[in-house]
């Protein structure tokens, strides 16, 4: 582990109540469970703004029930979420959302256009219909992905990775400040998984924040410059090269950690 | 006889008129209605709240006929049908969400109890002294010849309605039936646009109780959308089949009834629908048994094409000297590849039939000047293909074979010309990366 300069940021856990208004998600003893049985327990967080976020832990760590939480889909038993300093419901339109591609019925009859189109919706409003302009935009997000070409697919006839990029031109649609993605990365090409990480770095360029739910130790410190390592609580959160080392992992996957991980961790940290 | 029937079906029947009308509108209504129910995937949820309705209905009649009015004020029984549905639906969800049984048993409790129920009162209505309650129980089967002028004219506004609010919040529906997660992040309501489609679902099975019957409304809104959905990947054009599907369904169910009195207009409009259904599945041009079939079947013809063709080129490659007008044994190109002596047999009568291949000696076969220059090209696209996957793809070279062997048979002459630039000079057909 490297010496830590003295400009490095200090671990923003340990300074919680400084600027909660201008951080992009703050979130104070956050609480979530599911039939009386706690999820994620006392989560404190405030999230640095135009960082790319990266949600790490094990199978079951409720990497996913945090992110829903902060979205508001599930309830939360106790505890405070503040997006760029007001409740969620005020914010909306300054969070766009990547579900995870298994959480939807890709058999359904829909052009991959028409689903993007959706990140148009909520400035639609109630009952008018999606015209030009939402579908000029829409195209446009589906080029900046490199799927241009598919708009007019059904999206069962669509790739895996097409159809992760669908949904991230959907996000990208609502020309959002913060991003929620929940496993963007899970069952890509190699093609797709590229593509996500210029968006990445495109937004973050943009000044906008993005927050992923992220399955592969080995891409952590290439892909995010702040790390979440959770596991039910926060184990440690921090910029990337502060808080991701071999201790703070073992604190979170236990003995889940498992050989093949163990190595790929070497290698990236190499 | 054939007189009645063509001005029963046209309409030219004006005591039949009004009620085919409203039939199909309600064909309409519920095509529409039951699409959406069937994306959202609570096709079921229909048949509970339809079965529930029986109770209602008795009840309705009952406490009409102790207040001193008609027993059968159709709007009368109809409020009391849909109150009795929407309890039973609520029911279900207590159920589901207070204990842990599973939908489909929560859903089987419901319907049957609701049902059983239904019919109890039914025959208590029976026996109550001063009232006529002949005819209630057609609401179970359905029986448009009982539906008089203003019954119609509810039933056919009451379909119209609602098929407009459907239309209206078709982008909202749609929202919440692919993605009530997404849609709910963006603030969308997603329980009340539940709870609207719910309620049209309870309009239109309440409307459709008299014409339908209980029992069968649930085809009403189910198989229409499914039927349409075979020809279609579009929601738009699944929505306008379906409307219509519903409406044939209902036309003919209302007129053939019409016709035949001893005929409830339910069991035409389902068998009718169900027909459409059939001719859809094994047809339809978007997911069809046929044309799938027809697809698969094209596809291996092609491939099987191009596989001859080119081991007919390796073999030919492989030997010293000439490689143009030299005859290949049957045996070695039977050898080339794992295939059965009967797809063998019929790739080579198809490749004789296509004039690429001709017999020469009794063992032997020919590529034909247009054939060689096909085996040829199909070699060439073959290690193109080959080539790109293991200097971009990463793949080893000892499994490309396989790779290319799934992708060249799509590859069009714009994948070919990209691939060209993609490699370079290499115009030729290239050496095989692997041991052929």
């Amino acid at each position: 582990m490297p010496l830590i300069s003295a400009h490095a940021k200090p671990v923003a856990s340990a300074h919680l109540p400084e600027h909660p208004k201008d951080s992009p998600l703050s979130i104070h003893d956050l609480t979530v469970a599911y039939h009386r049985k706690p999820v994620i327990w006392d989560i404190d967080l405030n999230i640095p703004e135009g960082s790319l976020v990266g949600i790490v832990g094990p199978n079951g760590a409720g990497k996913s029930t945090l992110l829903k939480a902060c979205l508001e889909l599930i309830p939360k038993t106790s505890g405070l979420i503040n997006v760029y300093g007001q409740p969620y419901q005020k914010q909306r339109h300054l969070v766009g959302y990547v579900p995870q591609r298994e959480s939807v019925d890709w058999d359904f009859p829909i052009s991959a256009l028409d689903v993007v189109a959706m990140g148009t919706y909520r400035r639609l409003g109630w009952f008018k219909k999606v015209g030009k302009k939402e579908r000029a935009k829409a195209r446009k997000a589906m080029e900046q992905v490199g799927i241009g070409e598919y708009a007019d697919r059904q999206i069962s006839q669509l790739s895996g990775g097409q159809q992760q990029r669908v949904f991230l031109a959907r996000a990208l649609v609502q020309d959002a400040q913060l991003y929620f993605m929940d496993e963007p990365f899970a069952a890509v090409d190699a093609a797709t998984e590229q593509a996500i990480v210029e968006l990445l770095k495109d937004l973050r360029s943009q000044g906008k924040t993005c927050i992923v739910v992220h399955h592969d130790l080995a891409t952590v410190s290439k892909y995010f410059d702040w790390l979440i390592l959770l596991n039910m609580r926060v184990v440690a959160a921090g910029p990337t090269k502060e808080v991701f080392t071999r201790e703070n992992l073992h604190k979170t996957y236990g003995g889940k950690l498992d050989l093949l991980d163990s190595a790929s961790l070497a290698l990236a940290q190499s | 006889m054939l007189e009645t029937i063509t001005d029963v079906l046209f309409l030219k029947d004006h005591n039949t008129r009004v009620v085919v009308i409203s039939v199909m509108l309600l064909g309409v209504s519920s095509g529409i209605i039951g699409a959406f129910l069937l994306l959202r995937k609570r096709s079921l949820m229909g048949d509970v709240l339809s079965h529930a309705t029986l109770p209602g209905i008795g009840i309705a009649f009952i406490l009409m006929t102790l207040m001193g009015f008609s027993g059968k004020w159709l709007p009368g029984l109809l409020l009391g049908a849909a109150i009795s549905g929407i309890v039973g639906l609520l029911t279900m969800l207590a159920i589901r969400s207070t204990t842990r049984l599973r939908d489909d048993a929560a859903m089987g409790f419901v319907l049957s109890v609701f049902f059983g129920l239904g019919v109890a009162v039914l025959g208590m209505v029976q026996k109550m002294p001063g009232a006529n309650a002949a005819g209630l129980e057609s609401f179970i089967y359905g029986k448009t010849a009982s539906m008089v002028f203003q019954d119609a004219l509810l039933i056919g506004g009451v379909a119209l309605v609602t098929s407009i609010v459907a239309i209206l919040l078709k982008k909202e529906f749609t929202l919440i039936c692919f993605d009530d997660g997404y849609a709910s992040s963006q603030g969308w309501p997603v329980v009340l646009l539940d709870v609207v489609m719910l309620a049209l679902v309870t309009a239109v099975t309440v409307i459709g109780l008299q014409a339908v019957g209980l029992i069968l409304i649930i085809a009403f809104l189910i198989i229409p959308a499914t039927a349409a959905r075979f020809w279609t990947h579009r929601l738009d054009y699944m929505l306008l089949l379906s409307a219509l599907i519903g409406a044939l369904s209902g036309w003919l169910g209302a007129a053939f009834s019409g016709i035949f009195s001893n005929m409830p207009a339910g069991a035409i409009i389902v068998v009718v629908a169900a027909s459409i259904f059939l001719i859809s599945m094994f047809f339809g041009t978007a997911r069809g048994v046929v044309p799938r079939l027809r697809d698969q079947a094209r596809l291996k013809r092609r491939v099987g094409r191009q596989h001859l063709l080119r081991a007919a080129f390796e073999i030919l490659e492989k030997q010293p000297g000439p490689i143009t007008n030299v005859p290949v044994s049957r045996a070695s190109l039977f050898a080339h590849r794992t295939w059965s002596p009967r797809e063998f047999g019929r790739f080579m009568a198809r490749a004789f039939a296509e004039d690429h291949l001709e017999p020469s000696a009794p063992d032997t076969v020919l590529l034909s000047e247009s054939g060689f220059g096909e085996a040829a090209r199909i070699t060439r696209n073959h290690r193109l293909w080959e080539l790109y996957l293991i200097r971009h793809a990463d793949v080893a070279a000892s499994h490309v074979d396989r790779d290319a062997d799934m992708v060249e048979h799509i590859l069009g002459a714009e994948i070919v010309r990209k691939l060209e630039q993609e490699l370079g000079p290499e115009i030729g057909i290239p050496q095989s990366p692997h041991r052929i």
